[in-house]
């Protein structure tokens, strides 16, 4: 079977896997099944990023990602963001419920005395704590509430990254959710819809990938590759740089050991790719989203 | 920097236009304001339609004041027939009131004026003594594509200046201004829009302009002009367009706008610095 070879353009977004695989959540759905015990990726060193950081100077990054894991897990994690902007825009996906109040300070104080934006992009399953809990593990909902809270107080506007549970497609549960983060603190908030992914964890509890879920060289013509992460992207990890922040459970989205090596194309030989070409980039702000005309 | 080429037109003080969207009365106060602030040249950047009211009355005064334009997204979509402003907002209001002023924009721009904005360049190049200029919507490689101050590394803007060969780059399409001077003396403008004020509470808009200053050391022969980026802010009365706009239905929402200077739509695609800065 022949896949599609997808180039980069050029490296607009650059993630760092901060924390690994390392989660103080266990979430049933988790696409790399991150746990407080999953250490297959690691922590980044501090050194590393700052290594990656000045590297990515040179070849025109626009925009930097944090992801885990739990970010936050990381010690040294206020120090790395207040680092990152002064290169660029950060934004930092997290669970929300490990947040100290002083890191916040320090942040709110980093992003004020930079050009760019520091970012917080908040997870949640679902409009309430049946469907969030059930996922994301018995009192997170309210939890993550307190860190929606605890951002606004420092006067951050959070990104909540919502996936709807499936039989939530009620407007009413909708507009009681809007109620809940207004009664939150939020008044306006900031939210983005995701699909699920089917891999990992989630391909236990739901159902898998088919096999014919794969892309096919013929469903390339005529599509916009800008909507895929890995036409845009690099992720540092602490095993060497991957495609995509999607795929790193796969052994040929290993692309080198430094950023430079690890610029080639990529073949969509895996069925996550499929959930990727039907819905763009997933992980991306509305800020910075890019669309063909 | 190189010397000028000679097929790429020279000037010392031009004025730069963002998107318009139909807020003629606006557009008129800048051309009078560049006029009288002796420009040799007006750009516009493109986005001639949207949000505002009576569409066709912008393109007389682009045409009768030999305003220089290039294509935005709204042009392409419009001169198409495209059935949206590939502004592609996903929050559904958003996307209910892009709609409306899309679909009230195409209906009332007449089909030479559509075939026209079909006709622009989605480019263009100029020198301002020493200095090339690239002037575009979105960035130099992306039609829409948004650069917001707070979400665009200097790297990048590097990148984009030595990809495209250019020491300047000017684009609109986010509707809020910006600058940056960057190493080796290049700089990106975000010229703002004339189209609709900027959220922060003033109904003013603005517009750039860039001038060749002469330094102190002038008469010296190793002096090199710098490059000076100012942006003029252009009232103009804006209560006579919200009633336009209230006569044409438009929505209340953006009629506020025009009133207040707050956005009220549109408003996913802010970053969290800009979006800080509003009231909704
Ligand atoms: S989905 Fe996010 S919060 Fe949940 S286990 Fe995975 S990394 Fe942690
Ligand atoms: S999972 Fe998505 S981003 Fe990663 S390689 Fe496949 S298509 Fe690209
Ligand atoms: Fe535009």
């Amino acid at each position: 079977m022949q896949f599609p070879s997808i180039p980069l353009a050029h490296l607009d977004d650059l993630w760092f896997q901060v924390s690994g695989t390392v989660c103080n959540l266990a979430c049933t759905h988790c696409f790399i099944s991150c746990s407080p015990h999953n250490h297959s990726f690691g922590f980044l060193d501090f050194e590393t990023i700052r290594t990656n950081l000045e590297e990515s100077v040179a070849l025109g990054v626009k925009e930097y990602y944090f992801t885990g894991g739990e970010p936050f897990l990381h010690p040294r994690m206020t120090e790395i963001l207040e680092l990152t902007l002064r290169y660029g825009p950060a934004t930092v996906l997290t669970n929300g419920t490990v947040f100290k109040d002083h890191w916040l300070q320090r942040l709110r104080a980093a992003e004020d005395a930079s050009t760019y934006s520091l970012e917080f992009r908040v997870s949640m399953d679902g409009y309430t704590p049946e469907a969030n809990d059930a996922l994301r593990g018995h009192g997170t909902f309210e939890r993550i509430l307190r860190g929606v809270r605890q951002l606004l107080d420092h006067g951050f506007l959070p990104i909540l990254t919502v996936t709807p549970a499936n039989h939530e497609d009620d407007p009413h549960l909708f507009e009681r959710f809007v109620r809940l983060l207004r009664e939150n603190g939020y008044d306006r908030p900031r939210l983005k819809f995701l699909p699920t992914l089917r891999i990992g964890a989630e391909a236990k509890r739901g159902r898998g990938y088919d096999e014919h879920e794969r892309v096919t060289p013929e469903m390339m013509i005529g599509y916009d590759q800008a909507r895929l992460v890995c036409n845009h992207s690099r992720v540092v990890t602490d095993r060497g740089v991957y495609v995509c922040p999607i795929l790193l459970e796969a052994p040929d989205a290993r692309l080198g050991d430094s950023l430079t090596e690890a610029l080639a194309p990529f073949a969509l030989a895996h069925q996550p790719c499929h959930t990727c070409y039907q819905y763009g980039a997933l992980c991306a702000n509305a800020s910075s989203r890019q669309r063909d005309t | 920097m190189p010397p000028a080429d000679s097929a790429t037109p020279e000037y010392r003080r031009i004025a730069v236009f963002g998107g318009v969207y139909s807020n003629y009365l606006a557009l008129a106060a800048a051309l009078d304001d560049a006029r009288r602030r002796g420009v040799e040249a007006c750009f516009c950047l493109g986005d001639m339609g949207a949000f505002g009211p009576h569409p066709d009355r912008v393109f007389p005064l682009l045409r009768d004041f030999g305003v220089h334009c290039i294509q935005g997204n709204y042009d392409n979509s419009i001169a198409r027939g495209l059935d949206d402003c590939q502004c592609g907002y996903t929050d559904p209001r958003d996307n209910h009131f892009a709609r409306l002023s899309y679909r009230y924009t195409f209906a009332h721009t007449n089909p030479d004026n559509r075939a026209w904005l079909g006709t622009l360049p989605t480019a263009l190049r100029l020198q301002l003594g020493n200095y090339r200029l690239l002037l575009c919507h979105g960035s130099p490689r992306q039609m829409n594509e948004f650069l917001w101050e707070s979400t665009t590394s200097s790297a990048f803007l590097d990148y984009l200046m030595r990809q495209y060969d250019t020491d300047v780059i000017l684009a609109t399409h986010t509707g809020i201004k910006w600058h940056r001077a960057l190493e080796g003396g290049r700089h990106f403008v975000n010229a703002g829009v004339l189209g609709r004020p900027e959220n922060d509470g003033r109904p003013n808009v603005w517009y750039a302009l860039l001038t060749l200053a002469q330094s102190a050391s002038e008469g010296l022969v190793t002096a090199d002009p710098a490059l000076q980026v100012e942006f003029i802010p252009v009232s103009y009365d804006h209560e006579q367009l919200a009633a336009q706009m209230r006569a044409e239905q438009l929505p209340d929402e953006f009629v506020a706008t025009v009133r207040t200077g707050w956005w009220t739509t549109c408003l996913e695609v802010l970053p969290q610095k800009e979006r800080r800065c509003g009231r909704f």
